[in-house]
């Protein structure tokens, strides 16, 4: 078995052939059984095995983009449950975006942030405030609710409040050491919800817990955006631009500052790295992703009230996090994915198969224990397995390797330039 | 305004004196915890709601056997505080060797992320639990100590009105009193205090002196978790209805608690929580009146949450705490 294994480990071709096949059963599975939700996983799995192949990136990129844009919504779309895949895979794609920008904060930066689901509410309610007829309660001047054409500057201007909170929440935070980070964020969290929760008075912006209704779906080219279906592709693109970023800063100057600070700031600042500056950079960069995406998030539902922004929700942020590997990007990803998909569908379908075996009779499962209100549970079982057992994550974090020679090649090159130069000068 | 203000000052005193002592008790074993391993303990707040339970569940348990008419309410309560006291005593000696001993030379955010995980589990344990043998995760204790006081503070001097005290206020007050006393009495007169004391100054030299290291860790969490146990079981007492989920953001305050009075000291996390208390209780009383309106009660938790960020900008070390220098 082993040789068997050996042999087709580094077989491109194999590997390639395999992959097909699978993509190929899966989505034909999808196709002729539209309930199936399992056949509906093991598709969007597929691009899990994708990532373990030996293809180069470029490849790996191209496979999974025609397997979400076109075999993902093509094969799904023959049935009644069409809706909800799509309102699934669009909460997915929402989800791995927020947790990548706390990947930042918590896995390169090494900041423990515990109110990060802030920065999703001020998103949302940048949109849907402007995006409904609550502005006109406030706002001097304009007619409210904007048209939905406004919704893509939404996207960056959310994306800059965001941004803002961040860095507002992070200059007194950062004079805090480690442990009092996590308190004083958890705080902040709380703080923006009751907030939210309570400015209705004096002056009417938020509407308190009644939340805002209606909010205007966004509208390109004559079009209303309205389903999940046509969110997926929104949040798709928005998604693709978060991975590249996160990509570029991560082996960028900046993303390796983070990771210096994570491991000694004191080492770290003698390195000559403004402590300051990076902290802020890390706490701002990681909440706007989280602004974007709520603004989508509030297009999407079209309704906002503070109950979407609890303390559970950025923990289950967290838990994608330490789940999927902290500071590493694929790992994040398949977190999210994993907790999101747990969540919205394999403990509800649970719950669903235990209410009609104790319907019929067979067993008696009280509703005390109905998995769906275990959430929790599973929540801090796995934080606990995770932090003692596996606290690298499910997909560790990598560092880039270097070539040494490439690397003593390109300094020589440097160094005969220079020399020229200098002989020019002379 | 002013004068409304004093008016209900004695009230206001009261009450803030019975929410005092109880985020006293229970930053007492933040601050302890923190002491000895400069470690948050997430799920201190859990401890105190699983202490809560408990303690409903044994009170509910002794009514139904009838003991409470055989036995004065006074004893009773006795004797379930101090069985409390030793469960979730243990439960806290459980969660440090399960979670926190393993990763005691692990990078400092590993054991938080543990103590998150621990204290969401507990949550939902006691849902289970609860609503399994109730029906619903909220419960309401057997009504005790429930006759009223009239502390006649118009006759002191006529601005002020007079101020209604329950029962329990007492007990609550002096159980908690009680509890600091000794605890302070353990940690500077006897020869675990000293113990103690010495971990938390310097783990290595105490070990090297011959202290079991591993051994006052336990007895720290012992001792902190058996506090905040039965100041659960105190709160259940005074407000009567618990859920599962009060833990968590009374544990919060009761960290603010800490930190103000400075974090790591014992008399500090004293004085930190009845000056939380009593500052809360003052804001829920009044800032609709001093801002005219604009913000209501339901800021409380917001003004607990500005102390603690005021407090952690301007003066880290807390009130009675010793600005630590950083060595490299």
């Amino acid at each position: 078995m082993k040789k068997i294994w050996k042999k087709y480990e580094h077989n491109k071709l194999a590997h390639g052939i395999f992959l097909l096949i699978y993509i190929g059963v899966t989505s034909l599975s999808l196709y002729l059984a539209q309930k199936s939700v399992t056949a509906f996983l093991l598709l969007l799995s597929s691009l899990l095995l994708l990532y373990y192949t030996k293809f180069t990136n470029l490849t790996k990129w191209l496979v999974a983009g025609i397997v979400l844009v076109f075999l993902l919504p093509f094969t799904a779309s023959h049935g009644d449950a069409y809706q909800s895949y799509m309102e699934v895979s669009t909460l997915v794609g929402i989800y791995i975006a927020m947790a990548l920008g706390l990947n930042i904060v918590v896995g390169m930066a090494g900041l423990l942030d515990l109110g990060f689901v802030a920065f999703f509410a001020v998103g949302a309610y940048t949109y849907s405030i402007f995006a409904s007829s609550q502005a006109s309660h406030f706002m001097p001047f304009g007619t409210f609710p904007l048209s939905g054409e406004s919704f893509w500057i939404f996207i960056v201007i959310g994306c800059l409040v965001a941004a803002l909170f961040g860095i507002l929440l992070g200059i007194p935070v950062l004079r805090v050491k480690g442990d009092y980070l996590a308190i004083v964020t958890l705080g902040f969290g709380e703080i923006i919800r009751i907030i939210f929760n309570n400015l209705d008075r004096p002056v009417n912006i938020t509407n308190g817990a009644m939340g805002i209704p209606s909010v205007t779906p966004p509208r390109l080219f004559g079009i209303d955006f309205l389903y999940p279906s046509q969110f997926y592709f929104i949040v798709l693109v928005i998604l693709l631009i978060t991975i590249f970023t996160v990509r570029r800063f991560e082996h960028s100057k900046i993303g390796r500052s983070w990771k210096a600070v994570r491991e000694n700031e004191i080492a770290a600042q003698s390195m000559g790295i403004p402590l300051v500056r990076t902290k802020l950079l890390a706490f701002a960069i990681g909440a706007s992703f989280s602004g974007m995406m709520g603004v989508v998030f509030a297009a999407k539902q079209a309704f906002v009230d503070p109950t979407s922004f609890t303390l559970l929700e950025s923990f289950t942020i967290l838990v994608m996090v330490v789940l999927g590997g902290m500071g590493s990007v694929p790992g994040v990803i398949l977190g999210a994915s994993v907790m999101t998909i747990l969540n919205l569908q394999v403990l509800s379908e649970l719950t669903n198969w235990l209410n009609q075996l104790s319907l019929s009779g067979i067993i008696s499962i009280p509703y005390a224990l109905s998995p769906a209100k275990m959430q929790r549970l599973i929540f801090g079982a796995i934080l606990i397995t995770f932090a003692l057992y596996r606290p690298q994550g499910l997909i560790p974090a990598k560092n880039r390797r270097f070539d040494e020679k490439e690397l003593q090649r390109l300094n020589r090159k440097a160094i005969s330039e220079n020399k020229k130069i200098e002989q020019k000068g002379v | 305004m002013l004068n409304e203000i004093i008016q209900t000052i004695p009230q206001v005193l009261i009450d803030g004196l019975t929410l005092g002592t109880v985020y006293a008790v229970i930053a007492l074993g933040y601050t302890m915890v923190y002491g000895i391993l400069e470690l948050i303990n997430f799920a201190h707040g859990e401890i105190f709601m699983t202490g809560a339970f408990i303690g409903t569940t044994l009170l509910l348990l002794f009514t139904g056997i009838g003991w409470i008419s055989a036995l004065p309410a006074i004893v009773m309560l006795l004797t379930v505080l101090i069985i409390t006291a030793v469960l979730t005593g243990l439960l806290g000696m459980g969660i440090e060797r399960l979670a926190y001993r393993p990763l005691r030379h692990a990078p400092r955010l590993i054991p938080l992320i543990t103590a998150i995980g621990i204290s969401f589990v507990l949550q939902d344990i006691v849902r289970f639990i609860a609503e399994l043998s109730k029906g619903s995760y909220i419960v309401t204790g057997p009504n005790l100590f429930t006759n009223q006081l009239l502390l006649k503070t118009s006759s002191i001097s006529s601005i002020f009105n007079d101020a209604s005290i329950k029962a329990s206020f007492v007990i609550v007050l002096v159980t908690a009193v009680v509890m600091m006393i000794g605890l302070d009495i353990f940690v500077n007169r006897t020869k675990w205090g000293m113990a103690m004391r010495a971990v938390a100054q310097d783990r290595e030299t105490a070990s090297l002196m011959t202290v079991n290291v591993n051994k006052v860790i336990a007895i720290t969490f012992f001792i902190g978790s058996a506090l905040g146990g039965a100041t659960g079981v105190l709160f259940a007492v005074q407000y009567g209805t618990i859920d599962p989920y009060i833990g968590f953001i009374l544990g919060l305050k009761a960290f603010t608690a800490a930190v103000l009075g400075g974090i790591g000291n014992i008399r500090g996390a004293m004085l930190g929580g009845l000056l939380l208390g009593v500052l809360e209780m003052f804001a829920s009383a009044n800032l609709t009146l001093l801002t005219g309106g604009v913000f209501g009660a339901e800021y409380k938790d917001v003004f607990a949450f500005a102390i603690l960020i005021t407090v952690l900008l301007f003066k880290p070390e807390g009130l009675l705490g010793k600005p630590a220098t950083e060595k490299v």
